[in-house]
Parts: structure tokens; C-alpha cells; sequence
């Protein structure tokens, strides 16, 4: 394959004399050259008449807008998404903002500029710039000055910029070359080689994840605390004579608020004559409402309508809105709700007595809003 | 003894030219390391051992292998993590403080530093995520959306601890790597080795030394100085606010922070010392880590240590002056009580023996200097665990009051600290250039244009 002239370059050995070079290439009509120093030189950058680098608009954009991102995630959780009282403090606490508003201020401006300045202003990673490999590059990497004019420049004429390179007395002048086709060079998505190095990240990363999130979090002790020294319903113990984890009630004792319920088996007999202990109220009809959302509806619906949200997962539930219903004593409801009825399961273990009898009248001020009587009119 | 002040001593002693320059620096990375380095490698990764070894002790059965107890919740772990962070400090006050102060005698530790700090670091931001217990769950400290609904509390100054070391870590690390670039690049052209080509080719991202770039470099440089420097403050400062907010009588003072601070670049200082004086004689790097530089970093250690001092005596002061009973109390114990065996080590020293360094013998002998280096460490290992401890161990509560006593595991980690960090430093010698190529050329006499009258038309 041809190579292409990339750029002449010149060598020199003193500093002087490649600030000379530099100011006069400057002056020339070339404007595609470049200067290279193993170490930045002072006052090179004049000498070159390059404009003062943009970099620190970046930093100062960047550190704005860092600021503003603090405070208003800040804002944003303390004010709006979860306001905690703190000691007392309100919640947006701008003097206790500060710390964190600062950090975040120099951290999005140093990175960002930073990554900017090598990724945009550089143009960077680019290992495969024609400087490389070269012996140019060797040379202004250690201890010489070399200056280059590239061939894309609109003035370059590879004799006129030899003889302009000759006059600045350099040490050596080269031509360095380039093979287009490097430049060219595409990456290849499908070569097996990159395919197979796909799958084995693939893989890994997928094992590590499962074997972090599924395996990891369960060995203790960092299942969460599940495992503690303490014993399990059902489980044996060497601490009591019987071996039994779980003890018996003393004789002749009922633990507190554990009274029993005497009617199972009599729904109208005995429990119909229950008397609902509630008022009739504001309070305890929105408690009535609370317990009735959370412990009912799912199945009775959120107006008793049997409108179950369960998808058919559980048969529908009959309305309550039905005339048996209606005319069913207090006693009667508070009866299913205590010990269940056929497929409906008994709410005694997760309602006090007294929550089930707010859900009965919160049932029957369903009832009443669809079957409203004439007085109802006046309120 | 005549000294010339007019002039300012070069940085750079002897006649050497760039190529020389890159050999000596170069050198370390491409020699096999002999058997002393081997030995040395030996004896911190077997403190690192042991330090890992309590560390796992500490995962697996949880922090009640520590000494903390009711009422001295902060143990060694807080003690170590403000000690490591202040060694931090000074690699970062070199770097970039005296970079914008042009103090040029830097260029030949800068690096060193740089990567001390970094190193030390990590190694502080460990004993913080051991001590909140579940270290697993570390990452809860950072507010990010979760299925609790919750946010982290912004309103305190262990969250903007947080903040301030992770900040600090990462503009650390990025400082350093820029300033690795143009080395990286250099060592790129001189190895002659295949697969340390690929490496160095990939750190040094092409860099390919053209000045339009040089030209930028140069402004970054002095932008990220120009962040790092309140940023390092700001970080002493907040650990300090970890303290100076809450309001246990000897930790409740304004004084705090620039007394946080000082101490902070006191003891890096000594450590950055201490360990360059081992990598000058070791790499025979004598002229361009100079005595003279050694000697004004041994000015910066009186400086500051006179800074702590005066902190101490202020501190007494206005326990006296503020008429607070409590207040009193504290330093009175802290001086007389339980712990005095501690306040009078961390006394001499951190405030008589850095004095010392009013002679200029002592200020430039190697092996004095050394030695108030690590005792100057020690101090002020010391004055971390004084106030610690002694604070916590006599709060408000004479019912709950209690003696703190290390546990094995606790010295273990402390050993395992100081293991992690001259193992990373040992093997940091052999794998990168442990001082800047570039800036050190840059420096020399020959680098820079002679001025024939062209500064000002130029
Ligand atoms: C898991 C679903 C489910 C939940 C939750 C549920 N029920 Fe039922 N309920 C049913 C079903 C199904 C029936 C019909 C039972 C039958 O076949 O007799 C029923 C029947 C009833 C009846 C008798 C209706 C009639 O016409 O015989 C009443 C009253 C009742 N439920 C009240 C309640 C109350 C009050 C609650 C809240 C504490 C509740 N239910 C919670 C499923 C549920």
C-alpha cells in the first residue's frame, strides 16, 4: 500500500531555538503546524499565538451547574419527596446544605473539565495518530524540540516548506508518513474473536450478578438477620424438661385480650342477639372504612358490590347490598367477620372485637347510601 | 555561613540533561527489582496479612471484635480513619497549594505525594465502612432512589463526610493520572518490551507531547489546583464538623477545623518525609528530592506543628475562659484523668520535638530529621485517639462512663493499615515514575527560553 506524506518536521536541540522557530512558523502563511516538547515550554504558547484555552468557561459551567444539582436534589428529597423534622431544623437547611452543595461543586467541575479536555478538546484515546511510532516522536519525547507543517495544509508545497523548515536551522528535517489504510481501520463487531469476548463478559457478569444477589446476600451474616439466636414456633428446645420450644399457658389462665368467642356454631341463635357496642359515629365509621378498605375490599370490593379484585383467583363473594343482608342483625355480620362462613376465612385473628364491629356499621353505611330513606333528603 | 538569599537555589542539583533525567526516573521500572525489595515487599505484606486477617474477623463476626463499648462508640476505627485521611492531606497540599504558590521546589516530590494520598485514602475510607457494621450495605450511604422511600440525612456532617472523602478521592486520583499522561507517553517511547507498550499506550490515551495540547494541560493543571485546594480544606474540615457538631464537651469548639487542618498537613508532611528519604537513597535520586526540599518540608512540619500547639493551649484556655463546667471538666481529665499517659505523649510529640527544627543542622540532617518524623506520626496518632476517646469515655452520663481498651483485632487492623499503605507504596516505585518526568525537565536550567530582552516584545 502507498503511504502518504503526512507532515515535514524539524528537530532542534535548544529551547531557543524552538521558540524561535515557533514564532516564526506563526508568522508564515502555514496554518496547519504543531510544535512538540518533552515538557510544556513557558511563553511557547504566545510565541504560537494560540487563543488562552477555553477550559476554564467548562470548569465554570460545570461547577454551576454542579451546585445547582446538589441543591436541588436536596431540595427535592428533604423538601418535597420525604420532609423529616431534624433536630428541629427546617426542611430545606441551607446552611447545612453548603458542605454538600461544595463537594459536589468540585467534583462535577474537576472530572467534567478534565474528561472534556481528553475527550473533546484532545480528541483522545487516539493511539493511532501518524506521530506514532515514528522516530519524531521518539526524539520530542525525551529531549528534543521538533516543529511540524502537515501536508493538508492549504499553503504546502513539500519544497517551499522544506526550504521555510531549512532557513530555521533544525537539526534534521523529515518527512513522516502515514499508511491510509491504518486511519481507515474499522472495528470489526462481528470478528469471533470480539464475539467470544462478549460471551465471557456476558456470562461473568451475569454469574457475578446472580451469585451477588441471590447467593451473597443469604450466607450470614448478611442474610439481613434473619438467623438470630432465638427459637422458632414449632421448635424444639433443650432449655425446658419437655424439650419443647413452645409452652403451655399456666392452668385456669386466658391471656390478656385473648377473650374467647363462645358463639361459633350459633350464627341465629345466640349470635344474633350480639349487641354492636359502637356508636354510630363520624370516627368510628372512618375507622370502620380503614379496616374495611385494607381487610375486605379486595374481595367484597370497595362498595360491597362483591366486585372482587382477585381476577378470579377466589370465587366472588356474594353483594352485601342483598336483602338477606339488610335485614341481618349486627350480631349477625360480626359473626361471619369473627368465625368466617364457608369459603370466607375468619378475620379474628387480625381484627380486635372492637375493629369488627366499626367495619359492621361501616357496612351498613353502605347499605344506607344505596338504599337511602326519604328523611336522608334533609341533611 | 554565608547563604545567598537574592538567588533562588535551583531545584535541581548537579548538571544533568533531559535524557539523564528520564533515565534516573525510569530506571526503577526497568531493573528487576533485587532482594532488599523483596524482603521490604515481605514485611508490610505480611502487616497487610494480618490486617486482613482481623478485617475478616471483623466481617464475619461483626464489630463486636472491637474494643468499643458503651459509652466510647469510636474506637481505633474513627482514630485510624481521621489519622489516614489527614496523611492524605499533604500530598495535595503539595501538589496543588504549593503549585499555586509556585513554589517550584515541589515538582520533585509532587508525585510521590500525590499517591500517597491516594493510597492513605483508601485506606481510611475502609475503617468508616467497617465501622457502620454491615459493611456490605456501604453503598446506603449514597442517596440514590430506593424501594424503602428513603434519603440520606444531607443535614449530617457524617453524610458530608461522605461526600468530602469520596469527592476527594476522585479528584485526587484524576489530579494524578493527569499528570501521569505525558510519563505515561514517555515511557511508551522508551520501552522496548511489547506488552508494557500496549499498557503504557492505553494510560497514555496517544498522548503525543504537541503543545497546542501542552497548551490546555497546562490550564487544567491550574484549574484543578485551583479546585483542589479548598477541597482538601474543606475535607479536614468536615472531618473536624464530625466532632465540632455534636456536642460532647471537648469536641464542641470552633477551633476545630484549622486546628483539623494543621494537624492534617503536620503529620503528612512527616510521613511524605519520612518515607522520601528512604526512595532518594534507594533510587539515587539525592539531586532532584534535594535536602533543600526535605528542609523547607521540614519548615512546613514546624509550621504546622506550632499551629496544633498553639491549638492545644487555646483549647484550654477557652474551656477556663467560657466558665463551662463540662467544659472544664474535660480538659482537666484530659490532661489529669484517665488517659494522661496519652495527652502527654501526644504533647511532646507533636509540640517539643518538631521544635527542634529551629536548627538548621538538625532541619537538614537526614537521620534526626527522620527520626522527629515518625515521632511527630506517633504524636499525632495520638492526639486523634486523645480526642476520640477521651471525650466519649466521660460524657454527660457518670452512670455509663467507661474505659476504652483495644482488642487484638484492633491492633491488628491498625498494623494491617499501615501494611496496606508501604505495600501499595512498594510496589507504586516499580510501576510508575515516582516523580513527574515532564515537570522535573522542566525545571532544569537548561529548559526554559533565555530572555534576551524578548520577554516583553514576544
Ligand atoms: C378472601 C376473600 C374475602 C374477604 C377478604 C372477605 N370476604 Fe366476606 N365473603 C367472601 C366470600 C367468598 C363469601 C361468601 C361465602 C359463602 O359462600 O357463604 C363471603 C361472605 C361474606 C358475608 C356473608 C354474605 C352472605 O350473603 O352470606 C359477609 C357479611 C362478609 N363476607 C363480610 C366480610 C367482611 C366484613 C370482611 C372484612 C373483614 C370480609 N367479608 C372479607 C370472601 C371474602
Amino acid at each position: 500500500m502507498d503511504k502518504k506524506l503526512f507532515c515535514l518536521a524539524a528537530i532542534f536541540d535548544k529551547v531557543d531555538d524552538i521558540t524561535k522557530a515557533a514564532k516564526k512558523v506563526a508568522e508564515s502563511e502555514y496554518k496547519f503546524f504543531d510544535v512538540h516538547t518533552p515538557y510544556p515550554v513557558h511563553g511557547l504558547s504566545q510565541k504560537m499565538k494560540l487563543k488562552p484555552s477555553t477550559l476554564g468557561y467548562i470548569a465554570l459551567i460545570l461547577g454551576l451547574s454542579g451546585a445547582a444539582l446538589a441543591l436541588l436534589l436536596m431540595y427535592y428529597t428533604k423538601t418535597l419527596n420525604y420532609p423529616q423534622n431534624i433536630g428541629g431544623k427546617p426542611t430545606f437547611a441551607l446552611p447545612a446544605f453548603i458542605p454538600i452543595t461544595f463537594e459536589v461543586t468540585v467534583l462535577l467541575a474537576s472530572v467534567g473539565t478534565v474528561l472534556a479536555m481528553l475527550f473533546i478538546y484532545f480528541k483522545f484515546p487516539n493511539n493511532s495518530h501518524p506521530l506514532h511510532g515514528t522516530e519524531y516522536m521518539d526524539k520530542v519525547s525525551l529531549d528534543k524540540f521538533g516543529l511540524i507543517i502537515e501536508a493538508k495544509d492549504p499553503q504546502f508545497d513539500e519544497f517551499k516548506v522544506k526550504e521555510f523548515l531549512g532557513s530555521l536551522n533544525p537539526e534534521v528535517i523529515m518527512p513522516i508518513y502515514y499508511d491510509p489504510e491504518d486511519l481507515n481501520f474499522k472495528a470489526e463487531i462481528f470478528h469471533p474473536k470480539f464475539m467470544l469476548l462478549l460471551g465471557v463478559v456476558i456470562v461473568l457478569t451475569a454469574g457475578i450478578s446472580y451469585i451477588l444477589l441471590n447467593k451473597w446476600k443469604q450466607i450470614p451474616p448478611r442474610n439481613w438477620m434473619w438467623e438470630q439466636p432465638r427459637l422458632n414456633v414449632q421448635s424444639s428446645s433443650s432449655f425446658f424438661s419437655d424439650g419443647f420450644g413452645m409452652r403451655t399457658p399456666v392452668p385456669g389462665t386466658v391471656s390478656r385480650g385473648n377473650f374467647p368467642y363462645v358463639y361459633s356454631g350459633l350464627p341465629d341463635t345466640m349470635a344474633k342477639n350480639l349487641i354492636n357496642p359502637v356508636l354510630m359515629n363520624e370516627y368510628h365509621l372512618k375507622k370502620g372504612k380503614e379496616h374495611y378498605n385494607t381487610f375486605c375490599s379486595p374481595c367484597h370490593g370497595y362498595f360491597g358490590k362483591g366486585d372482587s379484585r382477585l381476577n378470579n383467583q377466589f370465587p366472588n363473594p356474594p353483594s352485601l347490598h342483598s336483602d338477606k343482608l339488610r335485614n341481618w342483625t349486627d350480631g349477625q355480620i360480626y359473626h361471619v367477620i369473627t368465625v368466617g362462613q364457608n369459603i370466607m376465612p375468619s378475620y379474628a385473628s387480625q381484627l380486635e372485637p372492637i375493629e369488627r364491629w366499626q367495619i359492621v356499621n361501616y357496612i351498613r353505611a353502605l347499605q344506607r347510601a344505596l338504599n337511602a330513606r326519604e328523611e336522608d333528603l334533609n341533611e | 555561613m554565608a547563604v545567598d538569599y537574592t538567588q533562588e537555589a535551583p531545584v535541581i542539583e548537579g548538571n544533568y540533561s533531559f535524557r539523564d533525567i528520564s533515565d534516573i526516573i525510569s530506571k526503577p521500572m526497568e531493573t528487576i527489582p533485587d532482594k532488599k525489595y523483596f524482603i521490604a515487599l515481605g514485611i508490610s505484606l505480611s502487616m497487610f496479612g494480618v490486617g486482613i486477617l482481623c478485617w475478616i474477623l471483623t466481617f464475619v463476626y461483626g464489630v463486636g471484635k472491637w474494643g468499643n463499648n458503651v459509652p466510647v462508640g469510636w474506637g481505633f476505627d474513627i482514630t485510624n480513619f481521621v489519622f489516614w485521611i489527614g496523611i492524605g492531606h499533604a500530598g495535595t497540599l503539595i501538589s496543588a497549594i504549593l503549585f499555586l504558590f509556585r513554589q517550584r521546589w515541589r515538582t520533585g516530590i509532587a508525585r510521590f505525594a500525590e499517591a500517597m494520598t491516594i493510597f492513605a485514602v483508601i485506606n481510611a475510607a475502609l475503617f468508616p465502612l467497617f465501622h457502620v457494621g454491615r459493611p456490605w450495605l456501604g453503598y446506603w450511604l449514597f442517596p440514590y432512589p430506593n424501594n424503602y422511600k428513603l434519603w440520606v440525612n444531607f443535614t449530617s456532617p457524617l453524610l458530608w463526610d461522605v461526600f468530602a472523602v469520596s469527592t476527594y478521592f476522585i479528584v485526587s486520583l484524576i489530579f494524578w493520572y493527569i499528570g501521569l499522561i505525558p510519563d505515561f507517553a514517555s515511557l511508551r517511547e522508551r520501552t522496548k518490551n511489547k506488552i508494557k507498550k500496549v499498557i503504557y499506550s492505553i494510560f497514555s490515551l496517544g498522548w503525543r507531547f504537541s503543545h497546542r495540547h501542552w497548551h490546555n494541560y497546562e490550564m487544567i493543571y491550574l484549574i484543578l489546583a485551583g479546585f483542589a485546594t479548598p477541597l482538601v480544606l474543606s475535607v479536614h474540615t468536615i472531618v473536624s464538623f464530625d466532632f465540632a457538631v455534636s456536642i460532647i464537651p471537648g469536641w464542641h469548639t470552633t477551633i476545630f477545623p484549622p486546628y483539623f487542618v494543621a494537624g492534617a498537613v503536620f503529620s503528612g508532611f512527616a510521613m511524605v518525609q519520612n518515607v522520601l528519604i528512604f526512595i532518594r537513597k534507594i533510587f539515587n535520586m539525592e539531586d532532584i528530592i534535594t535536602i533543600d526540599t526535605l528542609e523547607k518540608m521540614n519548615k512546613i512540619i514546624i509550621v504546622t506543628g506550632t499551629m496544633v500547639g498553639y491549638a492545644y493551649g487555646m483549647e484550654f484556655f477557652i474551656a477556663w475562659y467560657s466558665g463551662n463546667p463540662p467544659e472544664q471538666f474535660a480538659f482537666l481529665n484530659r490532661a489529669f484523668g484517665d488517659y494522661a499517659w496519652a495527652y502527654w505523649i501526644m504533647v511532646t510529640c507533636n509540640v517539643v520535638f518538631p521544635q527542634l527544627f529551629w536548627i538548621r543542622k538538625i532541619r537538614r540532617n537526614i537521620i534526626i530529621m527522620f527520626i522527629i518524623g515518625v515521632i511527630v506520626n506517633i504524636g499525632m496518632w495520638f492526639e486523634r485517639f486523645v480526642i476520640v476517646v477521651t471525650s466519649l469515655s466521660r460524657d454527660f452520663l457518670p452512670s455509663s462512663w467507661d474505659y476504652f481498651k483495644p482488642t487484638l483485632v484492633d491492633i491488628g487492623i491498625l498494623l494491617g493499615s499501615f501494611g496496606f499503605f508501604f505495600t501499595l507504596i512498594i510496589l507504586f516505585t516499580k510501576t510508575l515514575p515516582v516523580v513527574s518526568i515532564a515537570e522535573v525537565k522542566a525545571v532544569l536550567k537548561q529548559a526554559q527560553p533565555s530572555h534576551h530582552g524578548e520577554a516583553q516584545n514576544g
